[in-house]
């Protein structure tokens, strides 16, 4: 998938309606900036964003992340019968651990199907998809931009 | 053992797996009559309610009380996905066994198949313009299915494990083998691995067989006490022991994704059975997709972790062998109309009074159900014997 290819999904795809503690991550990937809450009192980043830290029960703060990661696993969906991604399979979703700990679910861009594999380097690719939604994908490091 | 002890007295099914005829309250409706007439017990002495509402079908537990008209003064709404009615089983017990009602209804009913098509593992759950609210939201845009959150857990037991699509592809096979023994079964010609193999991806590494089936159906049970069981139609089946635990519900939060909340349960509800995993006659377990099975056994105890591959090699959950597993033919082969729990306590029930047919599990004395709700999210063990707790 090319770059344009790949900006041309993102109006197909199901966007976030931010509640009040997820906001600010959206906001922040729109203008190019992955950020990750972390606990002022215990110290424990976590995803997704939550009005309370989900360990201690804390306050959190937001940090930016460092935008790397690795492959914690993946899948090639062959089969997806919504009509806004029937167009776009096959295509890999994939978890990635972040360097600070936690995960997150997106789609794995930048190389074929075949050379995924679990624990492969990646790094964050942030596309504007709305005004208030920024949308982290993952992608190996050093991968182009074509 | 004493007076209170909680039993499972009735059991019924509609049907399945295509009934375009039906509607989920139908559904809900036939298998209640079924129950009810299996055991004995007149509808006004349900005192007890449980029901798995969702909001595809609409049939919440106060919706559904009223509908069928139970003057509950216990009622369990608790829907966690496919293994709600395993919960359902370890709430009603406790409340029976502590007085709070005397007879408990369950149902189940769904037209999923015939009223949606069989959209529900390969298709996200969001239409594209639709903002999406909660927790959802940071999965929504990426376009996962409900295949492909197991797939991603098979493809970690994989690499941690060495775990191979053959050995996966064993357990569809198997499976497959008692459907053929279950006239009512979706598909029931026998299958081999290399057909599980070459049949088409889904989402990489489960193949088209390693998925469940989508179909309609429904499923009702009855629970009482020992002593109102003892002049019904049928022998009671004993609640040995139940125990439920959630790890996470979005796939994304699994804390670790070789190992379910199964890990947790299974050895709580034997720990409260007195049984051990090795004492089971036969294994009803909840196969959405080959790899839930694979993941279950391992966490209840039935082999270590990392090794299930190797067990379900072994035939040890074939027809004939030590511990048969999903006599009815399972979701991979029988029925499974969006949540199965309710078919794993009917099929465990039917086994522990010998009603089995050609299906029958020999000398079948103790039955675990293991129900996986969500995206391997929430599960419940239940250990349920021909005999109770001495």
């Amino acid at each position: 998938m090319t770059m344009d290819a790949l900006r041309d999904t993102l109006s197909v795809r199901a966007l976030p309606a931010p509640d009040n503690a997820a906001q600010n991550f959206w906001q922040s990937a729109a203008e190019g900036k992955l950020v990750l809450q972390r606990c002022v009192t215990c110290g424990q980043f976590q995803f997704y964003p939550r009005a309370l830290c989900a360990a201690c029960g804390g306050d959190t703060e937001w940090v930016e992340a460092s935008g790397r990661g690795t492959l914690y696993t993946f899948t090639v969906i062959r089969q997806n019968r919504s009509e806004a991604f029937v167009r776009l399979s096959p295509y890999a979703v994939g978890i990635v651990e972040l360097e600070e700990g936690v995960r997150m679910m997106s789609n794995i861009v930048g190389c074929e199907l075949d050379q995924l594999e679990v624990g492969m380097a990646l790094e964050v690719l942030l596309l504007k998809a709305a005004d208030d939604v920024g949308l982290p994908f993952w992608r190996p490091v050093g991968a182009s931009d074509d | 053992m004493g007076a209170r002890d909680a039993v499972i007295v009735g059991i019924g099914w509609s049907d399945y797996p295509v009934a375009p005829e039906l509607d989920a309250m139908d559904h809900h409706v036939l298998a209640l009559r079924r129950a009810l007439a299996d055991c004995g017990i007149d509808k006004s002495e349900i005192d007890g309610y449980a029901c798995a509402g969702t909001a595809i079908q609409l049939d919440d537990a106060a919706t559904m009380a009223e509908y069928l008209r139970i003057n509950h003064r216990w009622v369990d709404g608790t829907s966690v996905g496919g293994s709600s009615f395993e919960f359902h089983v370890q709430h009603a017990a406790a409340a029976i066994e502590a007085g709070l009602c005397e007879v408990v209804l369950v149902t189940y009913g769904s037209d999923l198949l015939s009223r949606m098509g069989r959209r529900l593992g390969t298709s996200t759950f969001s239409s594209g313009s639709a903002r999406v609210r909660g927790p959802a939201q940071f999965e929504s845009p990426w376009g996962n299915v409900l295949a492909g959150s197991y797939a991603m857990a098979a493809r970690r037991h994989m690499h941690e494990f060495g775990t191979t699509p053959e050995q996966l592809a064993e357990i569809a096979v198997g499976v497959r083998e008692f459907a053929g023994l279950n006239p009512l079964a979706q598909y029931r010609d026998p299958i081999t691995v290399d057909d599980v193999l070459s049949s088409r991806l889904i989402a990489d590494p489960l193949h088209k067989l390693d998925c469940c089936v989508i179909s309609d159906g429904g499923g009702a049970f009855i629970m009482t006490t020992r002593e109102r069981a003892r002049d019904l139609a049928k022998p009671p089946v004993y609640v040995l022991g139940a125990a439920g635990a959630e790890t996470h519900w979005n796939i994304s939060q699994m804390p670790d994704f070789t190992t379910t909340a199964a890990a947790q349960c299974g050895p709580e509800a034997f720990r409260r059975a007195g049984v051990r995993p090795e004492d089971v006659d036969t294994i009803q377990i909840y196969d959405s997709f080959t790899i839930t099975v694979l993941m279950l056994l391992e966490d209840m105890g039935f082999c270590q972790k990392g090794e299930g591959g190797r067990f379900v090699e072994t035939g040890v959950l074939r027809r004939g062998g030590r511990q048969p597993m999903n006599t009815d033919g399972g979701g991979l082969s029988a029925c499974h109309p969006g949540m199965r729990g309710i078919f794993l306590i009917n099929e465990a029930v039917r086994q522990l009074r010998g009603e089995g047919g050609e299906a029958q599990v020999p000398g079948c004395e103790v039955a675990v159900a293991c129900g996986s709700g969500g995206f391997l999210s929430c599960m419940a063990t239940v250990v349920l014997g021909k005999e109770g707790r001495s």
